[in-house]
Order: C-alpha cells, then structure tokens, then sequence
C-alpha cells in the first residue's frame, strides 16, 4: 500500500437541516486511481465540492499530505461534468492557464504545454478556439489542462457523461494511459459501473442520501482490462448488486 | 457559392438603397411633396458637395461640422467607456461595490439624458463640458448595463475551474470574469456609441455655434432642407462607419465571439 495522500476523516455535510454527507471516511494513497460510484443524487458531487474546498463541511476534514486541504496550496484539478474550456483562450493557452494561476516557471510551462499537447493529439489544432473543436476534443483540452499540472489530486465529475460509447471508449484509455505517465492521484466519479472497474484500482460505492462509503473494492485487475473478462464481468455484477436502487 | 452570396446581398442593398432615393426624386419632379419642404437627393448631393468648402450660410464648412461634432461626442462617448466599463464589471464582481453601487445606478438610470439639460446648464454653463456631459449621460448607462450583465453572466463552472487551481479574486475576476464579459461590453460600447451620436443633435441645441446638430438647427431656421438633410445623412453615415470600425477591432481582440 503507497503512503496516504488524501485523508478524509468524518466528513460530514449539511444543507439546512438535509443531511447529504454522513460521517464519511476514507484514505487515498498516492498515485491511485479511484472511483466512486452510486446512484444518481447519492450526493457525489456535493462531495468533490468539499473535496476542493468549493464549499465548506457542516464537520470533518480533507487532509492532503497531512495538511486541510487548501486550493492555494495544494494543486488540486477538476474536470467538470459539463464542458469547461475557457471559450476565448486556444487550445495551447487553455491547457497553460492553471499552469499560469500557480506561477510556474516559463520554461516549465512550455515544456509541459508540449507534452499535454502530444499526450491528447492536439499538436496540430494549438492555436484553435475550442467552438473551432468537437465537444470531445474540448474535453481532451480540458484532461490536458487538469494533468498539466502534474496535480497531487485530480479530481473527475462524470467527466463523459454526455459521450457516446465510442467517445468513451476512447477518453478512458487516454486518462488511464496520462495518469500512468504523470503520477497524479485520480479521484474519477461515474455511475456508470462498467467504467468504475474499467478504470479505478479501488472502487468506494456510496449508498443513497445521506451519503456514506457502503463499500470499498479492490479491483487488481491488470490493465488493459478487458470487460469481457469474467473476472471483470464478476466484479461489475458484484458492484451492481451493491448499488441497487430499482 | 459563398462568393455569389455576398454579391447578391451587395447587390440587394444597394438595390434598397437606389429605390429608396428614387422614389424620393420622383416625389419632388412629380410635385408631390414642394422641393422647397423636401429637397431632391440630387439638390442634397450638390448642397454636401458645396458645403465641403463653402462655409455659408451657417457659418462653417462641412468637415468643420463634423470635426467639432466628432470631438463633442468622443468626448463624451470616451468619458462614458472609461467610467462605465470598469465600473458595471466591479459592480458584477465584487458584491460590496454592487450593495454600494446599484440602488443609486437603479435611480439614475430611469432618467432621460434630455431631462439633465436644465441642471447642466445651471451648473456648467453652456459650452463644451455641458454638451460633452450630456453625451456622457445617454452613453453612460449602456456601457455599465452591459458590462455589468456581461460578467454576471460568467459560467460558474469557468469560475470553479479557476478557483480550484487556487486562483484569487482579482486573478479570477481579470482572467476569467473579464473576457467572458468581453461581448457583452463590446455590445454596450457599441450602442453607447450609437446613443451619443444620437444625443449630438439635442446637445448642440444648446446654444453652438458649429456643429452637425446646430448646421440641422440652422437649416430648418432659414428654412434649407437641403442643409438639414446632408447633415442627417452625414450623422447616419458617420455613426455607420463607427460602429463598423468598432466591429474590426471586436474581431481583433475577441476574435472567439464568431462562432464557426
């Protein structure tokens, strides 16, 4: 097990007197890639939104590297469920504005700008607009942009929520294939099961609201995976058994 | 294909154009309408020919009107962008300038720029900086609308892209809220544009001396329609190729606005 990179410790969320987060704790090592699943409206998103400090917790902490979590201090990412590239920046000067917002030395963010750009096949359209672009290339921008960073927590919110399959297919392979090659930790949330075991090397399922983790599984699956496996169809089942609502 | 299109549109327009000042001949040569109460486009076009150099009867040649009208109203025009423009967009950003700002703004704002004349002229008199002050009154209020709405409007989710890789305020506000607020205050400059030209006329009322509004004043005094109708014309056109050159450079710093 790696060192721990992200600590929750009884985190807990109120709106008013709606209970949405109960008591929830759970550690993330570093260099991991996790998924949370669970059913729509269990409260995921409310989550990473404490998870980087958008909004405050009613009780708990998010310790990162030991310290609370602190957007200022830490790198922290985000990519959005709906598309999030700045319309009035191209391709190459959106991936270099978080870069920009941290102060990182100029060459540091030359070189990394290249690499992202080459890690997402964008070389050619750098100096586009992202309207110029499909919607899936605009969120290969937006990856790019959150990786860039070399981040010590990424966070995903359904990042392909309104893909096709085909689109999907694709971008999984890609975010895995840039977390390998950048290190970061990787907190991916879906509630689509396929693409949590597709993805993550630990799966945290969350129960309906008042959200708390049900379960933790382990899926030491070698990547590529293969979801026609057995072993992947198991785990995926057995998940799915997990989160029934219907 | 996109070639024959354009030429058809120009054509069209210029097509607009020619039976809009046809008909307007024809009303003179058929008698409909006295020549003395409207005169002929071709009695104008010699008048703005003549008027290029030929100071009477209103005292001043036509480029002189139209150089002391253009000054009045960048004037104001200018003054108005200047506090505007970074004012509406503190007030969309920063709550405490709105709370401060608005219910004050909110009063103003109903009020007609013509209704400022009288208090203007008690105050300053009725040269330059009153009529300027006029102009900067009627422009004043698109600028901050628009600009004020424009980053209002700024998509959260653009704003929490920033704020989670630690931006702060100013550094949100200058690279986030401003450009996205960018079409929108282009959208105001440019109907402010259109509202100070527009106020020229009612300005230079107060008592000029030269000037587009005061050469259509003096026109309809001695009763030359022509005069009046040349200096219309030259405000429509003018205001026409400003808003045109405020659109190049829209293109220029905000080339994103032309979706594909």
């Amino acid at each position: 097990m790696p060192e721990d990179k992200v600590i929750v410790n009884n985190l807990t969320k109120k709106f008013g007197d709606l209970l949405v987060l109960d008591d929830v704790s759970f550690t993330i090592g570093k260099g991991e890639f996790v998924c949370l699943v669970g059913p729509t409206g269990c409260g995921k998103t409310t989550f990473l939104n404490l998870l980087v400090k958008l909004i405050e917790p009613t009780a708990g902490e998010i310790l990162i590297d030991g310290e609370p979590a602190d957007p200022k201090r830490h790198s922290l990412s985000f990519v959005f469920q709906e598309p999030s590239a700045f319309p009035w920046l191209t391709v190459e000067d959106n991936i270099k504005f978080n870069l920009r917002i941290k102060k990182f030395p100029k060459n540091v963010i030359e070189e990394r700008t290249e690499q992202m750009l080459k890690l997402v096949g964008l070389t050619q359209q750098r100096k586009l607009y992202p309207h110029q672009l499909s919607v899936s290339a605009e969120q290969r921008i937006v990856i790019a942009r959150s990786f860039a960073m070399f981040p010590d927590l990424l966070l995903m919110d359904e990042p392909y929520g309104q893909m096709d399959i085909k689109l999907r297919y694709y971008l999984e392979d890609e975010v895995l294939r840039i977390w390998r090659e950048t290190g970061s930790t990787v907190i991916f949330i879906t509630h689509n099961i396929e693409e949590a075991v597709y993805l993550s090397q630990r799966c945290l399922v969350m129960s309906s609201k008042p959200t708390t983790v049900k379960t933790i599984r382990t899926i030491d699956l070698p990547y590529p995976r293969n979801v026609a496996d057995p072993a992947f169809i198991s785990i995926r089942q057995e998940i799915t058994d997990m989160i029934k609502w219907w | 294909m996109k070639k024959n299109k354009k030429l058809k549109r120009l054509v069209l327009g210029f097509l607009g154009i020619a039976v809009f000042l046809g008909i307007w001949q024809l009303a003179g040569t058929l008698g409909w309408v006295s020549t003395k109460i409207l005169a002929s486009p071709t009695d104008v076009v010699a008048t703005f020919i003549d008027k290029l150099t030929n100071p009477k009867p209103d005292g001043s040649t036509l480029p002189q009107h139209i150089w002391a009208s253009l000054k009045l109203a960048l004037i104001g025009f200018g003054a108005a962008c200047v506090i505007g423009i970074p004012l509406g967009l503190t007030m969309g950003f920063f709550k405490g300038m709105d709370h401060f700002f608005n219910p004050l703004f909110e009063i103003i704002r109903p009020i007609p720029p013509l209704a400022w004349i009288p208090v203007i002229l008690l105050i300053l008199g009725i040269g330059t900086t009153a009529k300027a002050f006029i102009i900067f009154v009627a422009a004043f209020v698109p600028c901050l609308l628009n600009s004020y709405v424009g980053i209002k409007r700024t998509r959260t989710t653009l704003i929490n892209v920033a704020k989670t890789s630690g931006a702060t305020d100013m550094q949100i506000f200058f690279k986030v809220g401003l450009p996205s607020a960018l079409p929108m205050v282009f959208t105001g400059v440019k109907v402010s544009l259109g509202t100070s030209w527009a106020t020229l006329v009612a300005a230079e009322m107060l008592s000029s001396s030269v000037g587009l509004g005061y050469m259509i004043q003096r026109g309809r005094t001695i009763v030359r329609s022509d005069i009046i109708i040349v200096g219309m014309l030259t405000i429509g056109v003018i205001g026409a190729i400003l808003v045109f050159l405020l659109s190049l450079l829209e293109k220029k710093i905000a080339p994103w606005r032309n979706k594909k």
